[in-house]
C-alpha cells in the first residue's frame, strides 16, 4: 500500500488546532458506578464476613454449636440482625454483578447470554426477598416447639 | 492463536493466575450464598426442620467443604485488596507481583491459625 492511498483514506481533521474533547457517552455511567460498587462493597463485606466466620466457626464450639438455639441467640439482638441484613444485601449485590460481567466474558451468543442473566437475577430476587424476610419475621421462641431445641432465655 | 507476547503485565504470568483465581473462588462464594441462605431460611419452618438439616452438615466431608470455603472466602478477600491497591495506590502496578506474595503469605497465615481449630472442632477433641 502506498502513503497516498492510506492518506486518502483517512477522515480529514475538522479543526486541527482544536483542544481534543473527550467523547459524551450516551449510555449513562453504570458500568463505573459498578467498577467502584465492587471495590467499596469489598472493603465492607471483608469485614462483614470475616467477624461471622471467627463468630460461628472459631468462637466458642465451633461449627459443633451450631443449631436453632444458636441462631435464635444472635437474631435476638438486633445487632446481628442488622448485620447479617447488610451482608445479605451487600454480599448478594457483590456477587450478582460479579457473575454477570463473567456471563458477559463468557456467553457469546445472544439467546444463552440473556437466559442466563435472566437466571442470575431471579436468583437474586429469591434469595434476597427469602433472607430479609427470614430475618425480619424470624421468632426465636416459636409457639410448639420442644423447649430443648430453644434458647434458655425462652422459658424464663 | 496469536502466541503470548513477551513482558507483558499479565498474560501467563502470576499476574493471570491471580486474576483466575479470583473468579473462580468468586463464582464458587456466590454459588455457597444461594444454598446458604435457603439452608438458613429452614429455621422459620421449625427448629427441627433447621436442626435436622444442619445436622446433616456435622461429618468430616462437610468440615473439609468448610474449610475449603473458608480458603476461598480468605483468598478472594485479600486478592481483592491487592486489586484495589493496583487501582488506586500509585505505586500498585509496579508492586502487584509483590502484592500477590503478600497475599498468599497472609493467607498461609490466617489459615494455620484457623485449620486447627476447626478440625478440632470437626473431628471431635474439643
Ligand atoms: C462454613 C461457613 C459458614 C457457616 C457455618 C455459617 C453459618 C451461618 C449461620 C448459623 C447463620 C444464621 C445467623 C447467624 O449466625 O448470623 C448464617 C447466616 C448468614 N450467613 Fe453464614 N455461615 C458461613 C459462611 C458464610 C459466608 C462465606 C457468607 C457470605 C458470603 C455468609 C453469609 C450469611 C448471610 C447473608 C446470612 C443471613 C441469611 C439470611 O438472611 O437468612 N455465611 N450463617
Ligand atoms: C470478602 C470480601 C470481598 C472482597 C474484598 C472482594 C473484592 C472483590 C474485587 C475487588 C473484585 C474485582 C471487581 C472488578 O474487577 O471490577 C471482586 C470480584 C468478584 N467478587 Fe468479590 N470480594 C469479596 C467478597 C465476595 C463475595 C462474598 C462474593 C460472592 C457472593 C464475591 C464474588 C465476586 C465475583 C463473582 C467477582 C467477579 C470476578 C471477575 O469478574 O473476575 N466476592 N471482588
Amino acid at each position: 500500500m502506498t502513503t497516498t492511498t492510506q492518506a486518502a483514506a483517512r477522515l480529514p481533521i475538522e479543526n486541527p488546532g482544536q483542544a481534543y474533547q473527550r467523547r459524551k457517552t450516551t449510555r449513562g455511567n453504570f458500568e463505573l458506578y459498578g467498577w467502584v460498587f465492587m471495590r467499596a462493597s469489598g472493603v465492607v463485606l471483608l469485614v462483614l464476613i470475616f467477624a461471622h466466620l471467627f463468630v460461628n466457626l472459631v468462637a466458642g464450639e465451633g461449627i459443633s454449636a451450631i443449631d436453632f438455639g444458636f441462631v435464635a441467640g444472635k437474631w435476638a439482638s438486633p445487632f446481628w440482625q442488622v448485620w447479617d441484613l447488610v451482608m445479605l444485601w451487600l454480599a448478594m449485590l457483590h456477587g450478582t454483578n460479579g457473575v454477570r460481567t463473567i456471563i458477559n466474558d463468557y456467553a457469546e451468543r445472544d439467546g444463552l447470554r440473556m437466559w442466563l442473566k435472566i437466571a442470575l437475577y431471579t436468583a437474586f430476587v429469591v434469595v434476597v426477598t427469602l433472607g430479609t424476610l427470614v430475618i425480619f419475621t424470624f421468632d426465636p421462641c416459636p409457639p410448639g416447639a420442644a423447649a430443648d431445641l430453644l434458647p434458655s432465655f425462652c422459658t424464663t | 492463536m496469536p502466541s503470548a507476547p513477551a513482558g507483558t503485565l499479565y498474560r501467563g504470568r502470576e499476574g493471570m493466575w491471580s486474576w483466575v483465581a479470583h473468579r473462580v473462588t468468586g463464582v464458587a462464594i456466590f454459588f455457597f450464598l444461594l444454598v446458604h441462605v435457603l439452608d438458613t431460611s429452614l429455621v422459620r419452618v421449625s427448629p427441627e426442620a433447621y436442626d435436622a438439616v444442619i445436622g446433616t452438615y456435622k461429618n468430616p466431608v462437610m468440615g473439609l467443604g468448610e474449610a475449603g470455603l473458608v480458603a476461598a472466602v480468605v483468598f478472594h478477600a485479600f486478592n481483592g485488596i491487592r486489586i484495589m491497591l493496583v487501582d488506586f495506590w500509585s505505586k500498585g502496578t509496579r508492586y502487584q507481583r509483590v502484592m500477590l506474595w503478600v497475599v498468599m503469605g497472609l493467607f498461609v497465615v490466617t489459615m494455620a491459625g484457623f485449620l486447627p481449630r476447626h478440625l478440632m472442632h470437626v473431628f471431635g477433641g474439643e
